[in-house]
């Protein structure tokens, strides 16, 4: 009776179980049919964004706003011929003409909201209508970088994919891109077109990652071609994407130009395809003859270069970037109170490193570093990297990677790199991200140290929550959402304690120093333990990802 | 992703969300002699700190009743003294008495905006999180975006961060109560609730159904046993918080006098500018404020509030249930905005916080009269330069609580109880639930519309009110309906929305 009466009651259970497990299948197949095929999540995640974006209007802007203002009165109501002579306002014309267009197109909209802020005498004029049309301006133009994180997103790798669309990489990495910390404050509170541009180069580098992928296979050329006349676009857009040329330069030479591979991998030297050649070179000759065409033929090549590459700014900016010269400059102050404590140096000339002047100076104890010192070593650094993707490429993503790489070279070694220049590999690194555990790792700690180190951009109390909660955001975000993708930890312990070690930065220097009796007398040693602090995880992250592409490829895993 | 990310997600989003709307301009940004609300929390503050209690609330010299004289409840009046405490140690010329009148300046505007937040912080976020949790059904993941869209309603961002009043405090304390009451700590829920109603009066608006609840609760039990120990607790409860709030002035009647007629001014008339109630609406067709005497005005809104508050209150009575109260919540406070003596524009955020409330049972009707509550205070958002944040947040609020509510899905005729509808008038055979969404889509279009058009284009000259008296008369009408509706919905649906037996729905 017993034994019959159990098994009846395991029958029952059993088949309960098995209808719970029915229907909570289908329900999660029917959720991920209604939601993950259908892109509608896309735009919600876009649009929000951009909400958040149009109450930031009223923000702190920084002079980057009056240096856009300025651009606009220039191209509006000067002649071309003008444009790079004009030196009314102190923030000249310094991005390479296709921008001077852009600004002049934005011009003939900027009529419409106020006359005045076209007009060159107008300095530092910023009218609520002016603040409103350059705001919108910038999030109009971000329209650009939503289409191409939609296209990097389509272009993702997924492997056996949960059923979740929160942990899809493509939900990930969208998030990543549209929600990115240092886009929204750059842009959209210090101001600068950062998005637009960033914009672009995702798209180029889709583009790349695109062919192969089957269904585009029918445009696989076209596709290379597309994404090399982006970049020729955006070169003539902002000339600090020169840095990452030596990327783009050597993967569409080895991987479209040369069409076949030895048995080895080396390069088949009889396999160059002139047609390709000539197809990219036309390309790119003929974007830039566009853009600097008019300003040869007026013969002012040399005065819109001089523009362009101001070398007579200091090694570093205002406040460093985190980047080698921040930890070269700290030794070099280390060494010379050491030396006059144990008076082994006299007479040394005074160093006034961040005394918040963009200027040359000397350094006490260790060289001096010239601009074109910092060439060599950046181009040194890059050499390595680029001669790998030469010598064995791994498809788009090897380039992608060399991509970041050669960014990250440019910021730790470039003279008068700009905290900003960090998004350029935090961007293109996130689509790394979402692929590879180990590049999850490293974009962790690259994002959270350079979206740190933003910090000081944003000086105003009234931004202080503002920034706060936005890193707070998306930290938050890319750690819990990438941990989920991978299914593990990514970090470790060491690597944990020196993002805490962030917040204890944070804490004493907003907090605990401005109480000290030093803030008088030393204002600038809270910007420098910041630089010199992030710059330590920034040369970390740098270091990994450059074993990395070193690496010699033993699994077929990229591509 | 874990539930708590994915909440500590939403909660910065609404953080982030209300400091940028700050960034904002407020009430009365340099406009003397009289500025506005923004500079009454800092008068307040004034007088709070430099003068004695039972000065507070009397005319003297250095109090000058008729430039912002303090006319909230005891409660605020501490809230003000503490904050006036801090801004003394920031910088004591924020608090200098008579010198720091309309004083301004970005430091002040943002020590201002971060008391609000902090306020937010801890009164309202957590009993948001707490209700959505505990108080409401579904998936976890559910319950966060419900959060998420609690914390995004626009009215209250746009009044406590743009124009700048501290409603969060008496709205949350409201919340606690409602959460108190839910998970059945009654003495609790009600001591939060005093709490709310001695920091604003405009909380009584509540109270009916709070005393209902309660009252019904006892009765359940039987009032022979312990339904009347219950009664007696809650009783004790609710004179003891009273008491406590009121000690200072409980020295000398002529003090308790003062602060009740300074907190129910009848003199004020049946309303003030353009506010979406009845009266208002009503004055379009008949001036009943000149016809009628105040005190018959008086009299006749407060049998009109009684009468229309009367139904959700008897049949709370009869069944206190938790569903039963958060839609006589609802229907009360409705009821009292549209027919009480004397009512803000403002005032809408009361029925509105039971209304997101409900966000979770009736998407559809809940976004429609939360946006609708939003738009009827347009012409205050335009009068205090908020008009970008308020188009910005109220399209945000529309389409997420829309998508992530999946409101639109969820619009049968069955999901918005329509049903007792169609029995009580025999309608011929039509889908109420298609008829409900575009006359949602043709509402929201509307707003819209006018919204754009009261910012666009200038009112002919013979009609200068003419776009807040459209703004108005079109949320009336807004609130109206659905005052019906959400009266319908409690009083004919079975009242548990728990259907653990889907045959029994059928």
């Amino acid at each position: 009776m017993r034994s019959a009466n159990q098994i009846e009651r395991r029958r029952q259970r059993r088949r309960r179980r098995r209808r719970r497990i029915l229907s909570s299948g289908l329900y999660n197949t029917v959720m991920a049919a209604s939601t993950a095929d259908s892109w509608s999540w896309f735009p919600a995640l876009a649009l929000g964004v951009s909400f958040l974006k149009c109450l930031m209007i009223n923000s702190y802007h920084s002079t980057d706003f009056e240096v856009h203002r300025n651009w606009l009165a220039i191209t509006h109501s000067l002649p071309v011929s003008k444009w790079y002579h004009e030196s009314t306002s102190e923030w000249t014309l310094d991005y390479p003409p296709l921008f001077a267009w852009f600004e002049y197109g934005l011009s003939h909209v900027a009529q419409h909201f106020d006359k005045k802020m076209l007009v060159v005498q107008n300095l530092g004029y910023a009218s609520p209508a002016t603040v409103l049309f350059q705001r919108l301006s910038v999030i109009a133009t971000d329209v650009v970088f939503i289409y191409a994180v939609r296209e990097c997103c389509r272009s993702v790798r997924e492997e056996k994919g949960s059923k979740d669309l929160l942990v899809r990489p493509y939900f990930i990495l969208a998030a990543l891109l549209l929600w990115n910390y240092g886009l929204l404050i750059v842009d959209h509170i210090h101001f600068q077109y950062n998005g637009f541009l960033c914009g672009i180069l995702l798209l180029s580098v889709a583009r790349h990652l695109q062919v192969g992928n089957f269904i585009t296979f029918p445009f696989e050329q076209g596709r290379h071609l597309e994404g090399a006349f982006l970049f020729a676009v955006l070169l003539n857009l902002k000339h600090i994407y020169l840095y990452i040329a030596p990327a783009y330069g050597i993967f569409l030479l080895r991987s479209y130009c040369f069409t076949k591979d030895n048995t080895d991998g080396s390069v088949r030297w009889s396999s160059l395809s002139l047609v390709r050649l000539i197809a990219l070179g036309s390309i790119v000759i003929s974007v830039c003859a566009l853009s600097f065409g008019p300003f040869i033929a007026m013969g002012q090549l040399p005065q819109v270069l001089s523009r362009l590459f101001p070398f007579k700014r200091g090694l570093c900016h205002a406040y460093w970037a985190p980047n080698i010269w921040a930890l070269y400059n700290v030794v070099d102050k280390a060494l010379s109170v050491l030396g006059l404590r144990l008076k082994l140096l006299a007479n040394l000339p005074k160093a006034s490193m961040t005394g918040g002047l963009v200027q040359e100076f000397q350094h006490s104890v260790l060289p001096s570093v010239s601009p074109s010192a910092t060439l060599i070593c950046t181009l040194v650094s890059i050499l390595p990297a680029v001669l790998s993707i030469w010598r064995c490429p791994r498809g788009a993503r090897g380039f992608l990677r060399c991509l970041v790489v050669c960014a990250l070279c440019s910021f730790m070694f470039g003279w008068h790199v700009h905290e900003k220049a960090i998004l350029m590999a935090i961007l293109p690194l996130s689509v790394l991200a979402v692929e590879s555990r180990e590049d999850a790792g490293i974009f962790l700690m690259l994002a959270t140290t350079g979206h740190y180190s933003l910090f000081p951009l944003l000086f105003t109390a009234t931004e202080m929550p503002t920034k706060v909660l936005l890193i707070l955001l998306f930290t938050l975000y890319s750690f819990t959402s990438l941990k989920k993708l991978f299914r593990g930890f990514l970090l470790n312990t060491l690597e944990v304690t020196y993002l805490l070690g962030l917040i204890a930065v944070e804490i004493i220097c907003e907090v605990v120093y401005p109480l000290l009796p030093w803030k008088q007398t030393l204002p600038f040693v809270t910007l420098l333990a910041k630089s010199v602090y992030c710059s330590l995880g920034v040369s970390y992250s740098f270091i990994r990802l450059y074993l990395s592409i070193l690496r010699p490829t033993d699994k077929p895993k990229e591509l | 992703m874990d539930t708590w990310s994915l909440l500590s997600i939403c909660v910065l989003l609404g953080l982030t969300t209300r400091w940028a709307v700050s960034l904002n301009s407020y009430s009365g940004a340099g406009k003397p002699p009289m500025f506005g609300d923004y500079e009454a929390q800092r008068h307040w503050q004034e007088i709070t700190y430099n003068l004695p209690v039972h000065e507070w609330y009397f005319n003297t010299t250095d109090n000058n009743l008729n430039y912002w004289g303090l006319d909230y409840p005891p409660l605020t009046a501490y809230h003000s003294l503490l904050c006036g405490h801090v801004a003394s140690l920031i910088n004591p010329d924020w608090v200098e008495l008579h010198t720091s009148q309309g004083f301004e300046s970005s430091a002040h505007k943002l020590f201002m905006r971060a008391t609000v937040l902090i306020a937010d912080l801890l009164m309202y976020v957590p009993a948001v999180v707490l209700y959505c949790f505990y108080l409401s059904e579904g998936s976890n993941r559910k319950k966060v975006c419900l959060v998420l869209c609690i914390l995004l309603y626009p009215g209250l961002i746009l009044i406590d961060y743009g124009h700048f009043q501290y409603n969060s405090i008496s709205l949350g304390l409201a919340l606690w109560g409602v959460l108190g009451l839910g998970l059945g700590w009654d003495m609790l829920g009600s001591l939060a609730f005093v709490l709310a109603v001695n920091y604003k009066q405009m909380e009584l608006y509540h109270s009916l159904p709070f005393f209902c609840y309660l009252l019904g609760k006892c009765f359940k039990q039987g009032m022979a046993g312990r339904g009347l120990f219950l009664l007696v607790k809650i009783a004790v409860t609710v004179l003891v918080t009273f008491t406590l709030c009121w000690l200072p002035f409980l020295t000398d009647p002529g003090q308790v006098l003062q602060v009740l007629h300074r907190l129910f001014p009848v003199g004020r008339g049946l309303f003030e500018d353009k506010v979406a109630n009845t009266w208002c609406s009503l004055n379009v067709l008949i001036k009943i404020k000149t016809i009628l005497s105040t005190d018959t005005q008086l009299y006749l809104s407060l049998a009109a509030t009684l009468l229309a508050a009367l139904p959700s209150s008897i049949k709370l009575l009869t069944k206190p249930t938790l569903w039963q109260f958060k839609l006589a919540l609802v229907n009360s406070s409705l009821a009292f905005f549209l027919f009480s003596f004397q009512v803000h524009e403002k005032s809408i955020l009361l029925p509105a916080l039971p209304v997101c409330l409900l966000l979770g049972d009736l998407p559809l009707p809940a976004v429609w009269f939360l946006q609708a509550s939003t738009f009827s205070m347009l012409p205050l958002f335009l009068k205090d330069g908020l008009f970008v944040p308020y188009a910005v947040t109220s399209s945000a609020f529309v389409f997420y609580s829309v998508y992530l509510l999946s409101a639109l899905e969820h619009s049968s005729e069955e999901e918005l109880r329509l049903r007792p509808v169609r029995r009580l008038v025999c309608l011929p055979r039509v889908d109420l639930g298609r008829i409900a969404r575009w006359t949602f889509y043709l509402s929201v279009a509307a707003m819209a519309g006018l919204s754009f058009m009261s910012v666009a284009l200038a009112p002919p000259a013979r009609l200068p009110d003419l776009f807040p008296l459209l703004v108005s008369v079109f949320s009336f009408l807004h609130f109206l309906g659905l005052l019906l509706y959400f009266n319908v919905v409690q009083i004919a649906e079975p009242p548990s929305p728990r259907r653990k037996n889907p045959k029994k729905t059928e």
